[in-house]
């Protein structure tokens, strides 16, 4: 019944001339069949309970969530650093805080049980990948546009890290910025998904409630430990060791 | 790009090196303490003149020197003229006290009367033990101020003689 308002959509694209009806239908039925698969995969795996497979399927969704860092940026950096970077600082900071939580607050028994795990990376996963997207954007574009007063800095023998400190704490809160403006909207203007979820099956508010600040916690951890070692790989990664701006370390901007 | 490639700014080739020392055993930022590098368009990093200088009272003699008064310090960068933030990047340079100054023509946008108190300013700190390798397309200021002068023409560079 629900699907009908994405058709109403597209019969409103088509009458406003947005050109956009077709894209909207590709998206919606891909929705449908990733969704489906996805819930066949997580039955599978649920009833396998094996760390191997468990451990494959997050692997694989830090992978994806990785390529997916890479296309939002408008200046990519060369080579295997685009990918590696960003995909490197979500798998560590993201693994670490859900292993974090299988530990100490949640205690699943056995730890890796997937129904557990999944979902909890995947919602970390989710906020850590958009806050490192950010951050590095920020920080590639933000660089580009403030070379000169970067280097004026470096002229007058300031360290990479001093010269670049002003660029780098610019990347810093816009990678922050949606965890934070998330904790704090939450709540009031929205019910977070995780919780409506549980509500709708019948778990009483208060224990909902009780999941989600922890997650809320596990994500803003998550993401500044990501952001922050994405950020200073950037930073690191277009300057060298003579305390020189590399842009040349940029891929040649592309078409979007 | 000559001065950039001294001051390290960007990947060169070449032997570089002070009173004996080769650039390479020096790290970045010490090797662009002992050789400023004043550009044609200098950058700035914060919102008010002040901020760009470590140490405010020991630039303000040299400002005074160039017409700036004590309270340019809270002056907004953005409401300089070319020419003052020319000045003002000469002086931030100068007050690191380098052993070299690299210049890329630091009295371009300047009216006669200041192009002249800056080379007097120049000129002092040349008698002090500075170096200064000056990049300017005026051929009188060169025969004014330098020792050596140097053309580069079409791609060489050959010695001048006075």
């Amino acid at each position: 019944m629900a699907s009908v308002l994405v058709l109403i959509n597209a019969g409103l694209s088509l009458i406003f001339g947005l050109k956009i009806h077709r894209s909207l239908l590709i998206a919606a039925v891909r929705m449908v069949v990733q969704l489906t698969l996805i819930g066949l995969v997580l039955t599978a795996l649920f009833s396998l309970v094996s760390p191997l497979w468990t451990g494959l399927a997050l692997f694989a969704m830090i992978l994806f969530a990785g390529q997916e860092i890479m296309q939002r940026q408008d200046r990519r950096l060369s080579g295997w650093w685009s990918f590696g970077l960003g995909t490197g600082c979500m798998m560590m900071s993201s693994v670490l805080v859900t292993v974090f939580a299988l530990l100490t607050a949640i205690r699943p028994s056995p730890w890796y049980d997937p129904r557990y795990a999944i979902p909890l990376l995947g919602m970390i996963l989710g906020n850590c990948m958009t806050g490192i997207a950010l951050g590095l954007n920020t920080l590639t574009t933000s660089l580009m546009l403030r070379r000169s007063s970067v280097e004026a800095q470096l002229m007058l023998g300031a360290t990479r890290w001093g010269a670049a400190a002003p660029v780098t704490r610019d990347a810093l809160r816009s990678a922050l910025m949606p965890t934070i403006n998330s904790m704090s909207a939450t709540g009031l203007v929205s019910l977070p998904g995780m919780m409506t979820g549980q509500i709708l099956s019948g778990v009483p508010p208060v224990e909902a409630v009780k999941y989600q600040i922890l997650v809320m916690f596990l994500i803003a951890g998550g993401t500044g430990f990501g952001a922050v070692a994405a950020v200073l790989g950037g930073v690191y990664r277009l300057t060298d060791a003579r305390h020189r701006v590399r842009l040349d370390r940029l891929a040649a901007s592309q078409a979007i | 790009m000559l001065l950039r490639a001294i001051a390290d700014l960007d990947p060169n080739q070449g032997l570089v090196s002070l009173q004996g020392r080769d650039r390479s055993t020096i790290p970045g930022p010490e090797w662009r303490r002992l050789v400023g590098y004043v550009p044609a368009e200098p950058g700035w990093w914060a919102e008010t003149v002040g901020e760009h200088f470590g140490d405010w009272t020991a630039a303000t003699a040299v400002l005074a020197k160039l017409g700036f008064p004590e309270e340019a310090q809270s002056w907004p960068i953005a409401r300089l003229s070319t020419g003052e933030r020319l000045r003002l990047a000469l002086v931030r340079a100068l007050i690191i006290r380098p052993k070299v100054l690299l210049l890329d023509e630091p009295t371009a946008a300047l009216d006669s009367a200041s192009v002249a108190t800056v080379e007097d300013l120049i000129v002092t700190r040349l008698r002090a033990g500075l170096a200064v390798l000056w990049v300017t397309h005026d051929v009188g200021q060169a025969r004014r101020i330098a020792r050596r002068q140097l053309a580069v023409e079409a791609g060489s560079v050959r010695e001048e003689i006075d």
